[in-house]
């Protein structure tokens, strides 16, 4: 059994100009001790799984459809009791923004604090030491003073670490880090991430890692979702994503990247701009985009499709390639078919 | 500097930009944002700009511009001072800046026509309305918006297509010089190429001469003929794209270049990261002598009793530490 499990999930946003599919039938399962990242374009609803997963989604936001299992406990539905028991205990996030998850008006010891009595059995005496431990850890340096002081009083590369200090004191299954180093310089950058990757090596923790940099992919993860307009478009291990990309959505993001060896080239940029959730095309979601759209894939969307056993993907063009090469086998005896 | 002539479009000198700073009821602090920093930028490239967060990359920008006054040190345009009232605004027309944020440096409240059109107005740029019509369609078919979109408010494009209108408008003068402010960091990936060619584009239609500010080094790098690498205020190295991001000498643009996530998995996981420890200190209380010497790995005591002169160590290559020669 996945550590978790989620199948056919849909979320949906309840607003005065209609109902914004955010979420469109994800499915994937992630096991003990594994770095899954999750990529695609702004508004594709990377947050949305994760806050979906967390049951933490704004007011208007509803899970409408699907099942996600904890170790083989139903989360949806469960009600707010089961997920106070799983929320920052067993399932913990930390948010792109460390600034606005830290209140301001209470010192970073007292948060601490506040999180693991919340999640654990410790008193607060227990509690304030196991936080001077996590400060450590996270190479917090003079810890207990750090204790004292407020948010502000830290840098954003300082407050990020706090943040993955608190999201890691109650020793979480699966850590989610919705961009967690977005807004940090890259130097930070390495400091945390090899951090993440120590201290997941070091407790065994499953991490979600929600990021549009794909070079932060490359270096943490094992497996990748694309998601595309609320769905996975392709998912594999991260060798299967980067060196043998099969839709077409990631072939132009792989494409589209500045890389060492573009300098002095034009890039190739995805044509047109991003969807609009709230008029979902019948087809396949990146069709008007897509520069190898054929008839079919305006009008229908195509089911995820197995590459080989580490990889599947949602596009004709996998079928248009399966069926060429019927054809050229059959092509002596006048068979095969055409989806153009 | 090398033998060979080099047609210069800007040159800066010693420029230094410091902002008061209260530190108390009656006692102030100067922030040195820009410290003592010289080079040159040739006409016709681009010259990216990059460093940690605060080092500051955007007041140099700024500075450069004239849009702050300096507090010391010189800016030479096509070979002459710009100083005085009468030289900053012909300059105006001639340099001029891209912000990073299209949502937030467009004014909401103005059509797209206006938006692009401000500078014609300001600096009287048409004789009758037609010739301004014409000319704000003419700027936006360069960027390529969609000449229907020019009676539509900014607030109700995307993030790509709002920062066409940003260059839209810094187009609008015919300028020699634009500094780019982080014009795609706020962009999605697949927009941020479709704007990356924009600019490459207009600068060989153009003839245009940039200074790239950005923090991805894979953008810089893409974009970029020469880089210039700043911390805490100071320029610590400079030298041509391909030289610095393959044989970077100063530390800081080692751990740096070091620490870009590379885009795929196999390099990724080969990478010898140089991580550095600590934080970036804060530019109201810099270290005394190299500004980088309470996170470099290669610091001696030495490294605490002067400031590293920013020099050329290698034809063309300019760096500022005291190891230099024997990291290199
Ligand atoms: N509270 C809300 N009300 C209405 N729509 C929402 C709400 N929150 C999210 N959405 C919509 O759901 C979609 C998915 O959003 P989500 O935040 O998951 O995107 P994302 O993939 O995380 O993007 P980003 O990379 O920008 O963080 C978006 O179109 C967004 O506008
Ligand atoms: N108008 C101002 N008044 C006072 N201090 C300022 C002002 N503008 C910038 N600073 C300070 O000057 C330093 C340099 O800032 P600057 O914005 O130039 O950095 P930057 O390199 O552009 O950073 P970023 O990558 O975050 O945009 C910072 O410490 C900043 O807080
Ligand atoms: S001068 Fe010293 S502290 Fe500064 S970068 Fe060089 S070795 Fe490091
Ligand atoms: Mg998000
Ligand atoms: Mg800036």
């Amino acid at each position: 059994m996945a550590l978790l499990e989620v199948n056919d999930l849909h979320t949906s946003f309840f607003t005065p100009a209609g109902e914004v599919r955010a979420v469109n039938g994800v499915s994937f399962s992630l096991e003990r001790g594994k770095v899954l990242g999750i990529v695609g374009e702004s508004g594709s609803g990377k947050s949305v799984t994760a806050y979906s997963i967390m049951q933490i989604l704004a007011n208007t936001g509803k899970i409408v459809g699907g099942s996600i299992k904890y170790n083989g406990q139903e989360l949806v539905n469960a009600g707010e009791k089961v997920m106070k028991t799983i929320r920052g205990n067993k399932i913990s996030i930390i948010f792109q923004d460390p600034m606005t998850s830290l209140n301001p008006t209470y010192t970073i010891g007292h948060q601490l604090v506040e999180a693991i009595t919340l999640h654990t059995q410790r008193n607060r005496k227990e509690a304030w030491d196991r936080a001077v431990e996590m400060l450590r850890l996270v190479n917090v340096n003079e810890p207990e003073k750090r204790m004292k002081q407020y948010p502000y009083e830290h840098s954003g590369g300082m407050r990020q670490r706090v943040m993955i200090a608190m999201a890691l004191a109650c020793e979480p299954d699966i850590l989610i880090a919705d961009e967690p180093t977005t807004a940090l310089d890259v130097t930070i950058q390495a400091q945390i991430l090899e951090l993440m990757r120590d201290l997941q090596k070091e407790l065994g923790m499953a991490i979600i890692m929600i990021t549009h940099d794909l070079g932060v992919v490359a270096q943490m993860c094992d497996e990748v979702i694309v998601m595309y307009a609320g769905s996975i478009c392709e998912q594999g291990t991260a060798d299967e994503i980067f060196y043998n990309p099969k839709h077409e959505y990631t072939k132009g993001l792989m494409r589209s990247i500045p890389t060492a060896d573009t300098a002095g080239t034009k890039l190739k940029p995805i044509s047109g701009t991003p969807i609009d959730l709230l008029n979902l095309p019948k087809g396949c979601p990146f069709a008007p985009r897509c520069d190898n759209a054929m008839k079919i894939c305006l009008h229908e969307r195509c089911e995820t499709m197995t590459i080989n056993a580490d990889h599947q993907a949602a596009c004709w063009m996998n079928v248009k390639a399966a069926m060429e090469k019927e054809d050229q086998a059959a092509s002596e005896n006048g068979e095969g078919g055409d989806i153009r | 500097m090398s033998e060979k002539k080099i047609d210069t479009l800007v040159e800066v000198s010693h420029l230094k930009e410091y902002f008061n700073i209260n530190t108390g009821m009656f006692s102030s602090k100067p922030l040195k944002a820009v410290d003592d920093v010289s080079f040159s930028i040739r006409r016709g490239e681009t010259l990216g700009l990059v460093g940690e967060s605060g080092c500051g990359k955007t007041t140099a920008g700024r500075t450069i511009l004239h849009l702050y006054k300096p507090t010391a040190g010189e800016i030479l345009f096509e070979g002459k001072p710009v100083k005085t009232k009468a030289d900053i605004h012909e300059y105006r027309k001639k340099a001029t800046m891209v912000f990073q944020d299209p949502y937030s440096s467009l004014n909401p409240r103005m059509t797209v026509s206006d938006i692009i059109g401000e500078p014609l107005d300001i600096h009287k740029m048409y004789s009758n309305r037609k010739e301004r019509e014409e000319r704000i369609l003419e700027l936006m078919n360069r960027v390529g918006l969609n000449s229907e979109h020019a009676a539509r408010y900014a607030h109700e494009f995307s993030g790509g297509q709002r920062q066409r209108i940003g260059i839209a408008r810094a187009l609008a003068l015919n300028p020699r010089f634009i500094v780019c402010d982080e014009p795609v960091s706020a962009l999605d990936v697949s927009i941020q190429a479709q704007v990356i060619n924009m600019f490459d584009e207009l600068q060989d239609q153009m003839g245009l001469t940039y200074l790239f500010i950005a923090h991805d080094i894979l953008v810089v790098r893409h974009i970029s003929d020469r880089i210039a690498v700043m911390y805490l205020g100071r320029m610590v190295e400079l030298a041509d794209a391909k030289e610095i991001y393959e044989h970077p000498l100063h530390p800081y643009t080692r751990s740096l270049m070091s620490a870009v996530p590379q885009p795929d998995p196999k390099i990724a996981r080969a990478n010898k990261r140089i991580v550095l420890s600590g934080d970036i200190p804060s530019p109201l209380n810099a270290p005394s002598g190299c500004p980088f010497r309470t996170r470099c790995p290669h610091a001696t005591p030495a490294c605490a009793e002067a400031m590293p002169e920013f020099r050329e160590v290698a034809p063309g290559h300019f760096a500022a530490c005291h190891r230099v020669a024997e990291l290199g």
